[in-house]
């Protein structure tokens, strides 16, 4: 049961969503008004809930990747990272060094298009439409260069556990310079466009504000804590992938407001495309070829032969397999045929390969993690995202479940607007950067 | 505080009270009794442990081996950089325990999940009420005996606020 308007007190009761476009997705905002002050408010959440934490019990450890892709559905390979990290411990084995620096890379582009895409909308609902659509013209840069290696946009179920699906596109270094110089520019004229901006700072400066005790007390992470001024950073305070290797600052606010809330998310911005370049320029080179290696023969080909013979060298591959063919494995996949897919060229050709696979997929069979538990976190686009994991030796999870960051922010929104107009309902919650994907599981 | 340490100082200041104690990696883990859990929360949060952050609150369904729901509270210290997780069992026929909202306030709303998820009744939360699914729904769906495909009845007519 929500608010229940109380005559008594000459107030009204006014209904914010679930459907309305300034809502981000579903979210249910009650408030009770005096005339434009808010005096009370209730949240109501769950519009969006479909069941994650059940569904991933029922699935296997390896089905259940592509329902982490719809958690955050802004920046998908960072929660691929998270779940794949969260195995990797449990598993106790580790990614190969190069598939470690393509990680970092592809989780630094999808905090680049979160973070854009939070600005974005959150310039819009102020009022700066141009915002918007600098900023998505931005994201569609960086989402080439997703596209381009992982063959999707969005939901891209790219990192997996021991490592990643397919190796970047031989191609890829263009794509990436020209959307980190495009996004460079972006950020440049959205600076030049909202630090300065009357209207911008009126909605924005003392607004919305937590002091770092309360925003502690309420769980905050990510960029909406470190506005409070609390150096807080995964990556830094628990580095994991090639984090440790990588030249970064932890930029803070001071405020606590949404106005430092933008400006943290800004100047994360920079401090990401500044990772992506570092990674692309460290990343350790592919292995080389076997010499010997022959001309790459058509799968139907490999098939005919392998009937009568071993076979052979490697196979060319259809297209959605690019990047993974058997010879780049060593350098994407952890060396370990029981938690990893077997490539498609042995299950194709040899015995092994094709029993190696159907042991993979087989009901009860595939990734059977020891018994035990496992907590692991990554910095989300929004801030800790934790998985805890509890195994009971099957081939699917005991339990699985997130520490989903938005949950814990969005928490803290009824308190952020207690007192306020009406009217700073719409830049708080948009400083938030609610995820209705990842706040509803 | 070293986990070493830490553990020695709370067997000394709560006797009796820390069931077991482990290690994962470089995070303790310790499983403590409900009628503690207050204090042996309240002073983690508090100097010297300063672990002010509650990460993370859920809930374990282990009623097909040992009877018992399991609440697990993942702490953090911001000064350390270290974690810490607090385990407490409950008796799977009325599982409740007191409530963190005054201690945290995510806790607020975690226990509200918890509960909506569980059926696990939380003493003292100030407004404890389902989070997730809506008024009416029946059962408590991450229990291992809601089945995955379950039906619910159609919510009757101006049931909605």
């Amino acid at each position: 049961m929500m608010l229940e308007p109380r005559p008594e007190r000459n107030s009204m009761l006014l209904n914010l969503g679930p459907s309305h476009p300034a809502m981000h997705g579903t979210v249910r905002i009650m408030v009770e008004l005096e005339g434009e002050r808010i005096l009370n408010s209730e949240v109501e959440i769950g519009y969006l809930h479909r069941g994650f934490e059940k569904t991933c019990e029922n699935r296997t450890y390896f089905n259940l990747l592509p329902y982490t892709d719809r958690l955050n559905y802004v920046s998908p390979l960072i929660n691929n990272a998270g779940y794949a990290l969260a195995m990797e411990k449990l598993l106790g084995i580790e990614a190969p060094e190069r598939a470690q620096y393509i990680r970092v890379l592809m989780c630094e582009l999808s905090r680049i298009s979160d973070h854009l895409t939070s600005v974005a909308a959150m310039g819009m609902e102020c009022g700066a439409f141009t915002i918007f659509l600098y900023m998505m013209k931005a994201r569609e840069y960086i989402w080439d260069v997703i596209e381009f290696t992982t063959g999707a946009r969005m939901t891209a179920s790219y990192i997996r556990i021991g490592g990643v699906r397919a190796d970047l596109h031989p191609d890829y270094r263009v794509a990436l310079e020209k959307a980190v110089c495009e996004t460079r520019k972006v950020l440049k004229d959205v600076h030049g466009l909202l630090d300065g901006n009357k209207i911008f700072l009126d909605r924005t400066k003392g607004i919305g504000a937590l002091t770092p005790e309360e925003a502690v007390s309420y769980g905050w992470t990510g960029p909406c804590l470190r506005s409070t001024g609390v150096r807080y950073d995964v990556r830094k305070a628990r580095p994991y992938l090639v984090y440790d290797r990588m030249d970064f600052d932890v930029p803070l606010g001071m405020n606590g407001d949404n106005y430092d809330r933008y400006l943290v998310r800004m100047m994360e911005l920079d401090q990401s495309l500044r990772i992506v370049e570092q990674a692309a320029a460290a990343l350790p080179p592919r292995a080389p070829i076997a010499a010997g290696d022959r001309r790459p023969i058509d799968p139907s080909d490999a098939i005919r032969v392998s009937r009568g013979q071993r076979a052979v060298g490697p196979v060319r591959l259809s297209p959605n397999l690019e990047g993974s063919e058997k010879n780049v494995y060593s350098d994407i996949l952890a060396d370990d045929r029981r938690w990893t897919l077997p490539p498609k060229e042995d299950a194709y050709t040899t015995m092994e390969g094709l029993i190696n696979h159907f042991l993979f997929f087989m009901k009860g069979r595939g990734i059977r993690p020891p018994k035990g538990e496992v907590y692991f976190s990554v910095e989300g686009g929004n801030g800790e995202l934790g998985f805890y994991i509890v195994s009971d030796g099957t081939d699917r999870p005991y339990r699985l479940h997130l520490r989903a960051p938005c949950f814990h922010i969005v928490s803290a929104l009824e308190r952020l607007i207690k007192g306020r107009y009406v009217a700073d309902v719409i830049p708080t919650f948009g400083s938030l950067n609610m995820i209705g994907g990842e706040l509803d599981r | 505080m070293e986990p070493k340490g830490l553990i020695g100082d709370l067997e000394k200041r709560f006797p009796g009270e820390i069931v077991e104690s482990s290690r994962d990696g470089e995070d303790l883990v310790l499983v403590i009794l409900p009628e503690a859990l207050l204090r042996i929360m309240g002073s983690l949060k508090g100097p010297p442990y300063s672990y002010k952050l509650l990460l993370d609150l859920t809930c374990v369904d282990f009623r097909r081996d040992a009877s018992i729901f399991e609440m697990v509270y993942h702490l953090y210290s911001l000064d350390a950089g270290r974690r810490v997780r607090v385990k407490v069992r409950l008796p799977a026929e009325s599982p409740s325990l007191e409530s963190l909202a005054d201690l945290w306030r995510n806790a607020n709303w975690l226990e509200r999940e918890v509960y909506d998820m569980f059926g696990v009744v939380f003493m003292g939360h100030p407004d404890l009420k389902r989070i997730l699914m809506y008024d009416g729904f029946e059962g408590f769906p991450l229990r291992k005996d809601y089945p995955l495909r379950r039906r619910q009845p159609k919510a009757e007519k101006g049931n909605a606020t």
